[in-house]
């Protein structure tokens, strides 16, 4: 209980922060100007949602392997912390891409397969709540998890091949991309912050999964008698 | 070589059942045509038009199809419950799946050869010249529509509103397949044609990840 309200100050704390150093620290943009501190946010907001879907991966293939009942609680946890840190990139997206772009939304492969993987999340939360029996909900929404996840490079590579003209990332996108030092400082640090607080959700939504599990046993015992 | 002679039994079975009655094969020939008029009628396309979006149109209409043809895959064994006689008599439980998406390819691929001449003849669009590359085209894709189609309506059988939740399931995750047969169709039968085998590829490489998939986890789709 000390430990998860501490991760949860830390957490906060670290929130709060880098919202501080994106506003008043970072720079401001030659071209795009103040929008473009979004970018801290947004770009911090996916890493985070993407290394959620991660983990939900591994525990999906920990389930099968296992079957310990921990696993599919990380699984939920994880995805649903990472759908809404995905929606949160989906919504800042076209924040930033309207003054910039002068379009809401583009189909370019990390959009599209961004959308693809919110799309695909939504159904394996969808499929959860379609199956009553415990075991059997985790057990089939966790092979739907592994078949999703491996779906997510082949939607990104038809897309980037077949699609579009696609500009090329701005970090590790290799020669002419990078960032100011400063900007490059206040950005890892969004994204360390990201993914402290998506730790620290996943963490609660963890605990509320497990409890609703043991509520759920305790219920049938009660049945039972 | 259990696993091919299971296979090859189960196959027979499919086939049979379904030839006893075509339900499947026509409704969802009728499916797809409709779909197509209907997609004639929403968009009213001039000739060129149609060469540009009338490949993409029959790709999205065979997903739609697909995804209520691969409905009664598992649901069908749930009503005598024969699934778990089946599971029972065969070594590998992959060999079901091997049949059923054999025969789920075959269906599929049978209601398209059915359409092509309609789709050829209500869009204009000439097929014969690259009738085969076509036909490969068609092949790969519908092969992994079927792959993946069938491990996730063994999913749904499991599940309650199964009729909705297929193609909630299975459309996102065909994205790369409608994606990629779509562009390579429209460069098949542009006026210059060109084949893409990089696409013709990627399709390979598709129905290869999700067919090893289905091998390594497809008997825990089937567990009691």
């Amino acid at each position: 209980m000390a430990k998860r309200i501490v991760l949860g100050f830390v957490a906060i704390l670290l929130v709060i922060a880098a919202g501080y150093a994106s506003f008043f620290v970072a720079p401001t943009e030659r071209t795009m100007g103040d929008i473009q501190r979004i970018f801290y946010f947004h770009v911090g907001s996916a890493w985070a949602g993407m290394d959620a879907f991660f983990v939900c991966f591994l525990a999906n293939l920990l389930y099968v392997w296992k079957r310990k009942p921990t696993y599919d609680f990380l699984g939920v946890s994880c995805a649903e912390v990472g759908l809404v840190l995905t929606t949160v990139v989906l919504i800042t997206g076209p924040i930033w891409a309207h003054p910039v772009w002068g379009i809401w939304w583009t189909w370019d492969a990390r959009l599209t397969s961004t959308f693809v993987l919110w799309l695909l999340y939504v159904s394996y939360l969808l499929l959860r709540s379609l199956i009553e029996e415990p075991e059997r909900r985790a057990l089939l929404s966790a092979l739907f998890g592994i078949f999703a996840f491996i779906d997510v490079p082949l939607v990104f590579f038809s897309i980037r091949w077949w699609r579009t003209q696609h500009p090329s990332p701005v970090i590790m996108g290799g020669s002419g991309s990078g960032l100011d030092p400063t900007m490059s400082k206040v950005f890892f640090f969004n994204v360390l912050a990201m993914h402290v607080f998506a730790a620290f959700l996943i963490v609660e939504r963890y605990v509320v999964e497990k409890m609703k599990h043991e509520v759920d046993l305790l219920q049938r015992e009660a049945e039972a008698l | 070589m259990s696993l091919l002679s299971n296979t090859a039994t189960l196959l027979g079975k499919e086939l049979r059942t379904e030839f006893r009655s075509r339900e499947l094969l026509t409704t969802t020939v009728v499916f797809i045509l409709v779909v197509l008029i209907l997609f004639s009628f929403a968009i009213n396309p001039t000739s060129e038009e149609s060469r540009e979006f009338g490949p993409g149109l029959l790709w999205l209409a065979i997903l739609f199809a697909a995804s209520l043809m691969l409905q009664p895959c598992f649901l069908r064994e749930q009503a005598n419950d024969t699934l778990s006689s089946l599971r029972l008599a065969v070594s590998d439980p992959f060999s079901i799946f091997l049949a059923k998406l054999i025969a789920n390819t075959l269906f599929l691929l049978l209601t398209e050869v059915l359409m092509l001449p309609l789709f050829a003849a209500f869009y204009n669009i000439p097929v014969l010249p690259q009738l085969h590359y076509l036909l490969l085209v068609l092949f790969l894709g519908s092969l992994g529509v079927s792959i993946a189609g069938t491990a996730l309506s063994a999913i749904s059988a499991q599940a309650r509103m199964r009729e909705l939740l297929l193609p909630l399931l299975l459309l996102p995750l065909l994205t790369p397949v409608l994606v990629v047969s779509a562009t390579v169709s429209v460069s098949l039968l542009d006026r210059e044609p060109v084949v893409q085998w990089k696409g013709i590829g990627f399709l390979a490489v598709f129905d290869l990840i999700f067919l090893t998939a289905l091998w390594l986890f497809g008997e825990y789709l089937l567990e009691e």
